[in-house]
């Protein structure tokens, strides 16, 4: 096997039995990267030196045996709208296009303390608002299982990255669906935690209430590991709650006999294409055939998630992004006239169409005589939706659907009309206003070739039970494997 | 569409958004603007009476911790992702006459 084909968990054994070194690792994937980057575009930035220099570190931590972790000298990528310090954090945006943050955040760090070598910061929507990446300041990233088509968003680089081989696993972040909706598109594993399980200190925040970081990788097993690395309870994020129940590959378990999934049939309406639903629903029927209790219900407000998301998601952008001015870091115009017209034309200039348009909703549905018709209406749907979750987790451990309606669409497709591109996440959407926890794995491909994803939702904090699921449902299906170069 | 924004709304939100918009760009703000709320009245259609609006999943409290400081002094890093700064300083436009 080809180092780069190998899983992180694969890997990270290999480096503890000295079968490889952090260095031939590092070397291997920087490779990759010189051979696909020009083609798939994961990256805005590469930090081949830093990551030389990050490999022999570890190297000695490791052989002093200080690191016996299963992720130490193993080769990450990290979404860039987490702060790195010492290296370039975008969001993919011309107003931070020079922005070299003070610190790390907290899930790198923890990242760091397991031994992880970063390679560079991946590319993404423009502050995460976006479903195909398209909306980056720095151009477009390629679906490495064809470059004709999107790779999703936003952590669309990311998700990229780990399918091309330009990475081992990588962290992105998910508001409403972006971590679990490029995983789909690009046919690898992806896991949006419970609320409050990963520190969002150091995450450029785009909906604060919605929010969360996670991992994207090769397989389950390593979806788990990274999982378990990145968890813990800082009190420098406010709503980050304390570890409980956290040991996640202890449910690397092949077994469902007894669990309880449920289908929701209003994920199976209008809109999804048959060969999404067709995958999806062989899906459950292996899992059944495993020993698990598999049945249809009805979920409820499902079209009131997306309306309720775009309004309270730009209302809290409209409040994040008031911090970027022109004054401490970032863009600054060159031309302008006293301190209201420097922020205005600043802003104008750095930030692109789509994050405007969040940012004029945002504040359109805060203002006074609006407020209450929208913003709060939409906190009330929330709270409704959240209780239809509850009642179907007194019913169910895991809630199975498809992840996105259909597989990725084609480059240029999506931007020309909101509503329909905000539609795609209809699935993805509602776990992020309940602050549930949301795995993505593939589970076959179109007659295009392109993956076609499965989503298990899990109740707040059951992360292992879909770790167990999925893991499960992994054997059953065999490995997925990576797009030919 | 239902929902038809004036160009005194779109003056006004891009005050408050701090934005200062083209000529065309306020047009097509007007478009994206009015379909977006005619998409989200569709909450409207769901009683909420009694509903009391969720900001928070989980039933938090204020969330306290000692006033420490444990970083140290920054202000050269700090300072070097400033668009202009003299004598340590950031430097902004003139703030009042």
């Amino acid at each position: 096997m080809k180092m780069i084909d190998m899983t992180a968990a694969e890997l990270g054994a290999a480096i503890q039995k000295k079968e490889v070194t952090v260095k031939e690792a590092v070397e291997a994937v920087l490779d990759q990267i010189k051979k696909s980057e020009d083609t798939y575009h994961c990256y805005v930035t590469i930090d081949e030196e830093g990551a030389l220099r990050q490999a022999q570190e570890v190297q000695k931590r490791i052989d002093a045996g200080e690191l016996k972790g299963p992720l130490a000298g193993v080769p990450v990528a990290i979404k860039d709208n987490l702060c790195t310090e010492g290296m370039l954090t975008t969001c993919s945006s011309k107003i931070l296009y020079n922005f070299v943050p003070t610190f790390s955040a907290e899930a790198v760090l923890n990242l760091q303390k397991a031994g992880a070598v970063i390679l560079g910061k991946t590319n993404m929507d423009e502050f995460a608002m976006g479903s195909t990446t398209e909306t980056s300041a720095f151009g477009v990233t390629r679906n490495p299982w064809n470059p004709e088509h999107v790779p999703g968003g936003s952590s669309g680089g990311s998700a990229a990255a780990v399918a091309a081989g330009e990475c081992f696993y990588a962290l992105g972040s998910d508001t409403g669906g972006s971590i679990r909706q490029p995983a789909s598109f690009c046919g690898v594993v992806g896991l949006k935690p419970t609320y409050g399980r990963v520190s969002r200190y150091g995450l450029i925040a785009y909906g604060s209430s919605l929010d969360q970081i996670g991992p994207l990788s090769r397989d389950v097993r390593d979806c788990a590991m990274i999982l378990e690395a990145i968890v813990s309870h800082d009190p420098k994020d406010s709503t980050s709650v304390p570890c409980q129940d956290s040991d996640f590959t202890s449910a690397l378990v092949e077994d469902v006999k007894g669990m309880r999934i449920g289908i929701p049939r209003d994920y199976f309406g209008e809109g999804i294409d048959p060969e999404v639903k067709a995958a999806v629903l062989k899906a459950a029927d292996a899992l059944k055939e495993k020993g698990a209790l598999v049945e249809e219900f009805d979920l409820s407000l499902v079209e009131y998630a997306i309306p309720a998301y775009y309004t309270i998601a730009a209302a809290e952008a409209s409040s994040n992004l008031e911090r970027f001015d022109g004054i401490k870091y970032g863009y600054r115009t060159e031309e302008y006239e006293g301190l209201h017209s420097m922020y205005k034309k600043s802003r104008s200039e750095g930030f692109g169409p789509e994050v405007k348009r969040r940012i004029m909703l945002g504040s359109f549905v805060l203002s006074s005589g609006y407020y209450d018709a929208y913003y709060l209406k939409a906190l009330r749907v929330k709270a409704l939706i959240k209780k239809a979750f509850d009642q179907a987790f007194a019913k169910y451990d895991v809630i199975l659907g498809p992840v996105a309606p259909t597989t990725a669409p084609r480059l240029g497709e999506s931007l020309d009309d909101p509503i329909k591109m905000y539609l795609g996440d209809i699935y993805t959407i509602s776990v992020n206003l309940a602050g549930l926890p949301g795995l993505s794995m593939p589970c076959g491909r179109d007659a295009k070739g392109l993956p076609i994803g499965l989503q298990l939702i899990g109740d707040c904090f059951q992360e292992k039970k879909l770790i167990q699921t999925a893991y499960t449902y992994e054997k059953i299906r065999g490995a997925f494997g990576r797009p030919e170069a | 569409m239902a929902n038809i924004i004036s160009d005194e709304t779109i003056e006004y939100v891009g005050i408050l958004a701090k934005l200062e918009l083209s000529p065309e760009e306020k047009e097509q703000a007007k478009k994206d603007m009015g379909s977006m709320l005619d998409y989200i009245d569709k909450l409207g259609e769901l009683d909420t009476g009694g509903v009391e609006p969720m900001s928070h999943v989980f039933p938090v409290k204020n969330v306290f911790r000692e006033d420490i400081v444990t970083n140290g002094d920054m202000r050269e890093e700090i300072l070097k992702n400033a668009p202009e700064e003299k004598d340590g300083m950031f430097v902004v436009p003139r703030t009042f006459e």
